[in-house]
């Protein structure tokens, strides 16, 4: 693992920076915000490529192409497509509240990119080893709620009111459930920092005692995420766009970079907890995080193409009546376990 | 901070799933629809008022705008009404023609209905199997006729042409394929928990109010009223054919849904009948050059696939309908809208709005 070519990067960087005669404290500031400035390029790569990702298995799974004209098999569609809608007119309705409207779409983006800082890539690529990552990541993902519900309520039209509402009850309630399901792997690794919960995973992956706990993960990160079939936020069928109808150009761009920035997250964090991380044989660690995060996401993204959507007192129901007291079942049986079988 | 109002939600004419320019004024508690108002209006192009400045026989491609999606019954009932005038009646040959045509145009409307609706509730991919199949309903079309939507190919007397060669051929061919397509539809949505929870039980229509609406096709159908006007009052060649009339029992989404599915099975098999029986001969009955009907009036109906589309044409003895009247399915059906939404959720409501199957060009004329 010492001949790891990121880690000698990293110690490469350190060492010019050193050499500049920059002293240690300030040292350390100048590679969080250098590491940052790599997580943000990742970052605008996966929700560049996120999105042709998407529209690709879209047109394989519905027997058609997909877009393919823009570079070498579209590629470049991606590019395209940003800089449409950096050039687009920014439209702000009459009579929505401004500054709420203009804000929304930070409030949305900044967790979805904050997320990012404490995932364990490998063994030694971590932007910020917080020993709290995990109570740190659910912390973070609730603030992208209120972000739709000021985009929601500012926008001043109806669809985007009834979009609002429909993200604060959805995500409330599947926050739990949510919550519910991680804590069974926390308590298996004993330890709530990411890195150490991938430690833990070195003999089985926790998708096999957690099997329970992972499929409510799954449900319900797929509600947190506003995706198909919990898309209730967005409905087009319904709301025409939900909280997002009247957002157009750059500030619609943002909230979209936001959703593929939240799908490769909540996909990392499902790797992280449940797939063993970093772990695999052969290839190097990294290669295999983002192994087992696109085979994730491919997993949302095929759902989305396959399911109808639920309706709002359904998809309550479901949190409510089923994932809640599932959950609590898992983190039952995994005390009783734990205690029978390590104690 | 006391005073509760209720949501008006104006829904239409530019909404994703009004099918076109239909307008729903909502009352709403929340997510809960109380009252819905139709508008309707926004496509009204005077067809009915322009027919009585055309000649008989112009007014074809008039009937092609009305129910768009499938065109074939309207040329029919048209050419039907006129033919009672005219007391014609066309070749066999003719007549078996129209019913593969007909049965056709029920195909493509209903798998556009099939894969519309699985749009509304959120189920993406139905819709590009459903037009994937339409694609080939519509090749035959072309093949028959040169158009893919707006036929003009039902005459008064017979049909505009004969069938291509090869015609049967491809037909047969088209039809295993939609067979199979169909399948794959079923296996994408019919079993699926969230399809049907979505649907099930969901705007269950009584037979009763149905029929006191005037609610026709499918929809009444659903419902468990075997209203079928190719078995009622059988025209054309149709009681030479052995079919079966889907029925559902609650009247809900989901038996909307489950009918005109059922459907598409049975148009297949009516239209593989159809290619087998067929006999050779004319196409088309002797027409005087200038069409002159007897002053008088007739109605004729057929059932279409939203439900008995009727015309009725009143003529004075000129060059000249004096008067052309439409009974349109989808107007007779969406009017039972506000019944059957009142107290559904607004996802719900879209669901019902999608069972009805709405085509404007029907409703507004």
């Amino acid at each position: 693992m010492t001949a790891d070519w990121l880690i000698s990067l990293g110690t490469g960087v350190r060492n010019i920076v050193v050499s500049l005669g920059i002293s240690d404290p300030f040292t350390d500031y100048v590679m969080t915000i250098l590491a940052a400035l790599v997580l943000m390029a990742v970052l605008g790569m996966v929700a560049l490529y996120g999105v042709y990702a998407e529209r690709r298995i879209a047109g394989f799974i519905q027997y058609r192409h997909g877009p393919n004209r823009v570079g070498p098999h579209g590629l470049l569609q991606a590019v395209a497509d940003g800089i449409k809608m950096l050039s687009k007119e920014d439209l702000i309705p009459n009579g929505a509240d401004r500054t709420v409207f203009r804000l929304a779409p930070y409030i949305v983006f900044t967790p979805a990119m904050m997320v990012w800082a404490v995932l364990p890539f490998s063994k030694y690529v971590v932007a910020v080893d917080l020993n709290i990552g995990l109570l740190y990541v659910i912390a973070i993902v609730s603030v992208a709620t209120l972000g739709l519900l000021m985009a929601g309520w500012s926008s001043n039209n109806k669809y985007s009111l009834l979009g609002a509402m429909r993200s604060v009850a959805q995500m409330l309630s599947y926050e739990l459930p949510l919550v519910f399901s991680i804590l069974g792997v926390v308590m298996l690794a004993g330890s709530i920092n990411l890195s150490a919960v991938v430690e833990a995973q070195t003999r089985v992956w926790f998708i096999i005692p957690q099997f329970l706990g992972f499929i409510i993960f799954i449900i319900s990160a797929t509600a947190e995420l506003n995706r198909l079939p919990f898309d209730l936020v967005e409905a087009d069928s319904e709301l025409t766009a939900g909280a997002f109808t009247e957002y157009s150009g750059m500030r619609w761009g943002i909230f979209f970079a936001a959703e593929y920035a939240n799908i490769f997250a909540v996909s990392a964090l499902a790797t992280t907890l449940f797939l063993g991380g970093w772990h695999g044989p052969l290839l190097p660690p990294y290669v295999w995080f983002f192994i087992k995060t696109c085979t994730m996401m491919f997993f949302f993204i095929w759902m989305r193409w396959t399911f109808p959507r639920l309706r709002i007192d359904q998809l309550l129901n479901l949190s409510w009546k089923v994932l809640l007291p599932l959950s609590i079942l898992n983190i039952l049986l995994t005390g009783t376990a734990y205690f029978f079988f390590f104690l | 901070m006391t005073e509760k109002r209720e949501l008006v939600l104006n829904m239409g004419p530019q909404h994703p799933s009004t099918h076109g320019v239909f307008r729903v004024i909502l009352q709403m508690q929340g997510e809960t629809v109380t009252d819905a108002k139709p508008v309707i209006g926004y496509l009204h192009r005077g067809l009915e008022k322009l027919a009585e400045h055309s000649t008989w026989q112009n007014v074809i491609p008039l009937t092609d705008r009305l129910d768009y999606v499938a065109a074939m019954s309207n040329n029919l009932v048209y050419a039907r009404a006129v033919e009672k005038l005219l007391r014609i009646e066309p070749p066999e040959r003719a007549q078996f023609i129209r019913v593969i045509m007909a049965e056709l145009s029920r195909i493509a409307s209903h798998l556009v209905f099939l894969g519309t609706f699985g749009l509304d509730l959120g189920a993406w991919t139905a819709i590009v199997f459903c037009f994937n199949m339409r694609e080939k309903v519509l090749d035959l079309f072309e093949a028959v006729c040169g158009q893919r939507m707006t036929f003009s190919y039902i005459r008064f007397g017979g049909v505009a042409a004969d069938l291509p060669d090869g015609f049967v051929e491809q037909a047969q061919k088209v039809m295993t394929s939609l067979k199979e397509g169909m399948q794959e539809l079923a296996d994408l949505i019919n079993g699926n928990e969230i399809f049907l929870a979505r649907t099930k039980g969901v705007g269950p229509l009584d037979s009763q109010v149905g029929l006191e609406y005037g609610v026709s096709g499918p929809i009444i159908r659903a419902s468990g009223v075997p209203f079928d006007l190719r078995v009622c009052r059988p025209y054309e060649i149709y009681d030479r054919l052995s079919f079966t009339v889907p029925l559902g029992k609650q009247g809900d989404c989901y038996d909307r849904f489950r009918v005109r599915f059922d459907e598409v099975l049975e148009s297949i098999s009516i239209i593989e009948q159809c290619l087998e029986l067929m006999p050779t001969g004319e196409t088309t009955a002797k027409l005087p050059r200038r069409l002159r009907p007897q002053a008088g009036q007739a109605y004729a109906s057929v059932e279409g696939p939203r439900g008995e589309v009727g015309c009725l044409v009143v003529s004075d003895g000129s060059e000249h309908p004096y008067r052309w009247w439409i009974r349109s399915a989808a107007f007779a059906n969406i009017s039972v809208l506000p019944e059957i939404t009142r107290g559904t959720k607004l996802a719900d409501m879209v669901a019902i709005l999608a069972s009805i199957d709405l085509v404007m060009g029907e409703i507004d004329r």
